[in-house]
């Protein structure tokens, strides 16, 4: 098979109440992954975006960056979900022979959205929506449900927050760089037991785009230092209804992270940094179990040992995570990012040191219904 | 390079204003059941799964979670796609694509929609930039007007043209026992039928329709394994061009255009109208059915009225049969509209298009409308490419 490779990367600065509009941001992060790819938009024969007429507040949002993510007169497609799933198919649709590079971007202005009422909708609407779930209290019954199976304390998910804040400090892109203490999360307002205001990701907006080429036109275009190579990827998911699930069981992640391991040709040794995707606190080592990243039960404890810190064992989040800025739908992409800028050597105060393979993750729908796994190599 | 795939079932539901008797998802069962028999398939033989509809119709957010009792999905990889109307064709490229990737051999593309509960003039009205177009383009009919009075204006195409078109759909849904409208008309029928926006009737007008359709596709090997005559997948081309209606070019169809000229470019398709044998178009109203003729190079810019609607040839009986299902004027589940196009060419293919069946169907032709004017285009064939 073909191998496909990342040859640019362009995030905005994660921020609330950005001024331009969510085609602007689109603009910004398409122009500034070409110019890192040092290639123009004639180079470009398709486009993925990652857009969702929910979280945009328009029908067929996509019709809004037709231009500016430079698909004028392209092949063009539209992936509703996480970033990572937007990946997917940009390389699936170069693996496929037809195209040779594609533009994948996504953006989110939160700041423009109503969380509580578009997760809702995420919810069955004879049942589920009227008990008024939504993405916070549907995750702080998942928090609770994995403390009593692997005795996870409410510490413990803090020092998650602690960790991915003070790593938000080296990373210019990221929204909240904080240095915060287990009492200051612990302090923090209640927002839906067990879960505080900072066990919580922050509404932001943002964009990021990548640029992805078949292998032939990635050694046309880049230099080796910034090639980066897409390995593996699975996905996978659960089932819809929260009552149909054990919500402290990663069985899809599970299978998908299988799949991408299987396919890069890589196991869990083998991964030196990764991009988990914390929407909130207790998801980082949930999803580390799941990814066999630790042990089953074992996440809280990897934690608090400091086994995921930036200069621990494997650095878990280096960019800050979802914590530190959650555009929701570009955030993935985002990981994935941060991946590629470890690779090459590029992530400046937060660089991990001979970074070989990376991890990325992205979720789709309530409490991790349906997880991507990426592996990336050098 | 990639693999070369086959369609190897199709199920559709049975189409109607109100499907009072199934939710959204079990919509979705009935057309995934149907095709899963169709191709004398189970679902274990399903590796992955794509599935789109139009999120603010009936307002189901993460819309491929919710459908995974209906798709089957569960531990399975599934991902949404949406482009508006063409969300039918885009997840069919969609499970192209991904079949033909080599990660996955089987990928079933599922659209659906369920319109009776929903607004859908008042959500199709938010795609406009709110500032600049939501208040002279409000929902599907006004554009479509305006590109046929341009059009009108420019060539000399009549309303009649139009309504011989409607007739044509209308009546061949007489035919298709999952058709949503399958009604007798006349010419005159249409003509009489109430102005909606002019020149546009109602007897012109797609309806909204409740209903899904499932469309699996197969990478070569599995393919030529599972179905005797799968149609296979000649060419998929997308093209959208403009974000602001404003800017269309409306006397005639740039992106079809393109995007037909493109498909044929690689299916090998030097005359259009000689060498298809079926069509399967997504005519979102009678008059895109005269205009479109000449974006799909059937004929000269201008020409289509006299060289091809007055002429009879898109009849079933005629040179090039168009829409023997009754179309988008007859149905119109707007998730799956797409996808019934692309299924419905290869049923023709397959020759399991029942009483609609056009004879000896080798090669057939089925496209997507939808957002901003955008184009798709599926070539299948019964010969691998």
């Amino acid at each position: 098979m073909e191998r496909v490779a990342v040859i640019g990367v362009g995030q905005t600065k994660y921020e609330q109440g950005k001024r331009e509009t969510f085609h602007e941001l689109v603009w910004e992060v398409a122009n500034k992954a070409l110019d890192d790819a040092g290639i123009t938009v004639n180079e470009i024969d398709n486009v993925v975006s990652v857009s969702s007429d929910f979280w945009d507040g328009r029908t067929i949002s996509s019709m809004a960056i037709s231009d500016t993510s430079g698909a004028f007169g392209k092949d063009i497609s539209t992936v509703e979900g996480d970033g990572t799933f937007g990946v997917l198919y940009g390389m699936m649709r170069i693996l496929s022979g037809s195209f040779g590079t594609t533009m994948v971007v996504a953006h989110h202005k939160g700041t423009e959205s109503n969380m509580n009422g578009i997760t809702n909708t995420a919810f069955d609407p004879l049942v589920e929506r009227r008990l008024g779930l939504d993405a916070v209290t549907s995750a702080a019954m998942q928090a609770r449900r994995y403390m009593t199976v692997s005795g996870a304390t409410e510490r413990q998910f803090a020092m998650v927050s602690v960790k991915n804040h003070g790593n938000a400090k080296r990373n210019p892109y990221a929204m909240l760089p904080m240095d915060i203490t287990v009492d200051d999360v612990m302090n923090s307002p209640m927002l839906a037991s067990p879960l505080k205001k900072l066990d919580c990701s922050p509404v932001t907006d943002g964009a990021a785009a990548m640029v992805l080429a078949a292998e032939r036109e990635a050694k046309k275009f880049s230099t080796s230092r910034k090639r980066v190579w897409l390995n593996g990827v699975g996905h996978c998911t659960d089932a819809y209804r929260l009552g149909d699930r054990d919500l402290a069981d990663t069985r899809a992640l599970k299978e998908a992270a299988k799949k991408a391991y299987a396919m890069a040709g890589v196991t869990t040794n083998d991964i030196d940094v990764a991009e988990v995707y914390d929407a909130f606190s207790y998801m980082e080592p949930l999803w580390l179990e799941g990814l066999g990243l630790c042990d089953d039960g074992m996440g809280p404890e990897c934690i608090e040992r400091g086994y995921f810190d930036f200069g621990g064992t494997l650095p878990v989040n280096t960019s800050g995570g979802r914590l530190s800025a959650n555009a929701v739908q570009v955030a993935g992409l985002a990981g994935m990012i941060e991946c590629v800028l470890q690779l090459r050597g590029g992530a400046g105060r937060r660089q991990v040191k001979g970074a070989q393979k990376a991890l990325a993750h992205g979720i789709n729908g309530i409490c991790g219904q349906s997880h991507c796994v990426w592996i990336l190599g050098k | 390079m990639g693999n070369r795939v086959g369609i190897i079932g199709v199920g559709q539901t049975h189409h109607a204003a109100h499907r009072l008797d199934a939710s959204g998802v079990e919509l979705i069962a009935e057309a995934v059941t149907r095709a899963l028999d169709d191709a004398q398939m189970t679902l274990d033989q399903i590796d992955a799964i794509v599935i789109g509809n139009m999120d603010h119709f009936e307002n189901i957010n993460y819309v491929d979670m919710w459908a995974t009792d209906g798709l089957g999905s569960f531990l399975k990889p599934v991902f949404k796609v949406t482009t508006g109307g063409t969300t039918g064709t885009t997840v069919a490229a969609a499970a192209y694509y991904s079949a033909a990737s080599g990660l996955f051999d089987v990928v079933m593309a599922v659209g659906w929609e369920k319109n009776s509960e929903s607004d859908t003039q008042t959500a199709i009205a938010t795609c406009s930039n709110p500032v600049l177009e939501r208040d002279p383009f409000p929902g599907a009919i006004g554009p479509l007007a305006t590109e046929y009075t341009m059009y009108m204006d420019a060539f000399g195409a009549t309303e009649e043209d139009a309504a011989i078109v409607a007739v044509r759909d209308r009546n061949n849904a007489l035919n298709n026992p999952y058709a949503h409208n399958r009604m007798r008309v006349t010419v005159e029928d249409v003509m009489n039928s109430p102005m909606l926006s002019y020149p546009v009737k109602f007897l012109d007008m797609c309806p909204r329709s409740d209903g899904s359709c499932a469309v699996i596709f197969a990478a070569e090997e599995k393919a030529k394994k599972l179905c005797p005559r799968p149609a296979w997948v000649h060419a998929s081309v997308v093209r959208h061009d403009y974000t602001h209606f404003g800017d269309l070019e409306w006397q005639w169809m740039p992106t079809l255009e393109r995007a037909s000229l493109e498909a044929y470019k690689i299916a090998g398709i030097t005359n259009p109208l000689k060498e298809f044998d079926v069509a399967e178009l997504y005519l979102p109203c009678s008059t895109t059915g005269v205009k479109w003729m000449d974006s799909l190079w059937f004929c000269d810019r201008g020409e289509s009225p006299k060289r091809i609607i007055r002429t009879g040839i898109t009849e079933m009986d005629g040179q090039l049969p168009v829409n023997p299902s009754g179309g988008v004027i007859a149905t119109n589940p707007i998730g799956a509209t797409g996808l019934n196009r692309v299924g419905e060419a290869a049923w023709q293919i397959m020759g399991r298009a029942g009483d609609r069946q056009v004879p000896n169907v080798k090669k057939a032709l089925a496209t997507g409308f939808g957002g901003c004017s955008w184009s798709d285009v599926f070539i299948l064939g019964a010969d691998l490419p």
